[in-house]
């Protein structure tokens, strides 16, 4: 049984003539520890996919399951719980929250769980530690380097250990030598036993992934 | 980490919206705060000036003669031709329900006395309770004894005598032992002695001319007053001197109620400030909280904060701004009544009063942005995926 399954998801904005479909009728199955990447041209709807497996954009039809639960037959507030139980997210533009320190950045996604605030730093300490950025901690988002940034938004993903981690361009903003580094960062990740999808411009960052799905004008025209 | 720590740090960095919310409250609940200390201050000040004010309860024998003067010119004796009113009766004053609110009771004989040639009015008076009923009274000298008179000064110089002069009354020396500065009234024309001493004198032991009753004017019902001592001495006619009172309570009273109005216009105005600023806020942070939302926050938790930012601001200007009320109150009531002492009481009432509204209203204003804010479409909010 696979972990995530995605049938015939269909988006579509709009109604009437000025329908636009985003995803056509998209399905695929993706096992535990998996490594997926997601690739396509710009507009061809693979943000859009993404989003529908991040449980933040309903489909116009179809279903997700993820570990035999029906994402989007949950209510919005029982979608975020899924959301902090299930998934990591890693942002284009890191989307740090700027007046919150390295750690509080971190920590953010355990503010709502009920834990020690010792338990919680410990937490995040690890995962600073698993990004390289425990000496930075108490830093300002504006007090270090894009790819700090994105390393710190590496470590709020996993800081709650999710098993799944939807991961939106995470180089797109950094230089070769640093998406170098976090796309070993996430190797390492998907090593230790997450899954790890993640959409891509970079046929460099794809070839990180054991598998690549390819999308164009909202349908699936590839899956090696 | 926990929802409290964003909301602190998301107030300390945005200081200046924190700083523009605070003031818009402030400035509403000091103006509150301000009017009502000021209009509690000033009623204190009226009622402190109407006790002040001496008698404000006469108490006369019942006559069915009709007093003959007018404008202080008298066209008859009638005045001295009225009935008295015994000391026993008037002493069943002490027991009347409003008891508590006599300040003092003073009893006072009258009589007509002849100094040398001249006829004069001679009033027989308790000079305890004359500290009290005629508080404007200034002695040059000292009060008498037993044997003793002072003289109004119109009287002094009529008769032409002085503190230290002795003065023989119906076959009696007496020592002036002082003399009134000019009160603008009767009194200027009047010898006083104790009240003992002039019942001797006019042979009217255990009865008095009248009585005049000082009575503590904060909430005193002096109708209800006029009502009691009227039933505890049905032989007297009790009438209210309350114009003075009732015009100036009236006039505070309508000025309570524009300042409560305008007070609430600014409130208004407050709360609408706390609106807009707490929306743009909102809106500013859009991404912000569609990164909480992504990550697993429910609507409630970015209520929370947004609530939670609100009620730490509110509640300082509730704190900040029943202080600056007072401060104002008591610059205010400086200008205003010259002879207030100018203090200001701090009322744990009105402060609690103070901080619970400016609550409300940071509360009542955040509603409508936390509720948006609840409802921002993570997936809009944050256009990444």
């Amino acid at each position: 049984m696979s972990y995530i399954v995605a049938e015939d998801l269909i988006k579509q904005y709009g109604n009437g003539h000025a329908t636009v479909t985003a995803v056509a009728g998209i399905s695929f199955n993706i096992n535990e520890g998996e490594f997926v990447s997601i690739m396509g041209e710009s507009g061809a709807g693979k943000s859009t996919l993404l989003g529908m497996m991040g449980a933040m954009n309903a489909p116009s039809s179809g279903r997700l399951i993820v570990d035999d639960i029906d994402v989007y037959s949950l209510g919005q507030e029982q979608r975020a719980d899924f959301r902090r139980e299930f998934l990591g997210f890693i942002f284009q533009s890191f989307h740090l929250v700027p007046y919150l320190t390295v750690i509080e950045n971190v920590m953010l996604p355990l503010a709502v769980v009920k834990a020690g605030k010792k338990k919680k730093w410990i937490m995040a300490e690890e995962a600073l530690d698993q990004v390289g950025l425990l000496d930075k901690a108490r830093r300002l988002p504006n007090q270090i380097s894009g790819g700090e940034k994105e390393r710190v938004a590496v470590a709020r993903s996993i800081v709650n250990e999710p098993p799944v981690l939807l991961a939106d361009e995470p180089t797109g903003n950094l230089d070769t030598k640093t998406t170098g580094e976090i796309m070993k960062l996430l190797r390492r990740l998907n090593e230790e036993g997450m899954t790890i999808i993640m959409v891509t411009h970079s046929s460099d960052c794809a070839g990180y992934a054991q598998r690549l799905l390819k999308v164009s004008d909202g349908k699936l025209i590839g899956d090696n | 980490m926990n929802l409290k720590v964003i909301t602190f740090r998301n107030l300390m960095r945005r200081k200046g919206k924190a700083a523009f919310v605070l003031a818009g409250l402030v400035i509403g609940v000091s103006t509150v705060v301000g009017i009502i200390s000021f209009v509690e201050a000033m009623t204190n000040d009226i009622n402190h000036k109407l006790e002040k004010y001496g008698a404000n309860i006469l108490i006369v024998p019942k006559t069915e003669n009709l007093t003959l003067t007018y404008g202080g010119l008298s066209l008859g004796g009638v005045s001295f031709e009225m009935e008295e009113i015994r000391e026993a009766e008037l002493a069943r004053v002490s027991s009347i329900k409003n008891a508590r609110n006599i300040a003092a009771l003073g009893p006072l004989v009258l009589g007509v006395v002849k100094v040398d040639t001249r006829k004069v009015l001679m009033a027989g008076v308790d000079f305890e309770a004359s500290e009290i009923l005629k508080p404007w009274w200034k002695i040059r000298g000292s009060l008498p004894d037993q044997n003793g008179v002072i003289l109004g000064s119109e009287a002094a110089r009529v008769l032409n005598l002085d503190s230290g002069d002795r003065v023989r009354i119906r076959d009696n020396d007496f020592i002036v032992s002082g003399v009134l500065q000019p009160t603008g009234s009767q009194d200027d024309q009047l010898v006083f002695a104790r009240l003992g001493t002039a019942q001797s004198i006019f042979d009217k032991s255990g009865r008095v001319s009248m009585a005049e009753v000082a009575a503590l004017c904060k909430d005193c019902p002096i109708d209800e007053m006029v009502r009691q001592i009227s039933e505890a001495i049905p032989g007297a006619k009790v009438m209210a001197i309350q114009q003075v009172v009732k015009g100036r309570m009236e006039t505070l009273e309508q000025f309570k109620k524009f300042s409560y109005g305008i007070s609430g216009v600014i409130l208004l105005i407050g709360s609408l400030v706390v609106l807009v600023t707490m929306m743009g806020s909102v809106r500013e942070r859009t991404d912000e909280i569609g990164i909480f939302r992504a990550i697993g926050f429910r609507k409630r938790h970015i209520m929370k904060i947004v609530f939670m930012e609100a009620a730490i601001v509110s509640g300082l200007a509730g704190i900040i701004g029943y202080f600056l009320g007072l401060g104002a109150s008591t610059i205010a009531i400086k200008f205003f009544s010259e002879n207030h002492s100018g203090y200001v009481p701090i009322n744990p009432e009105l402060a609690f009063g103070a901080f619970i509204i400016a609550l409300t209203l940071g509360l009542a204003s955040s509603a409508y942005p936390a509720f948006m804010a609840s409802r921002l479409d993570p997936n809009e909010a944050l256009r990444a995926l």
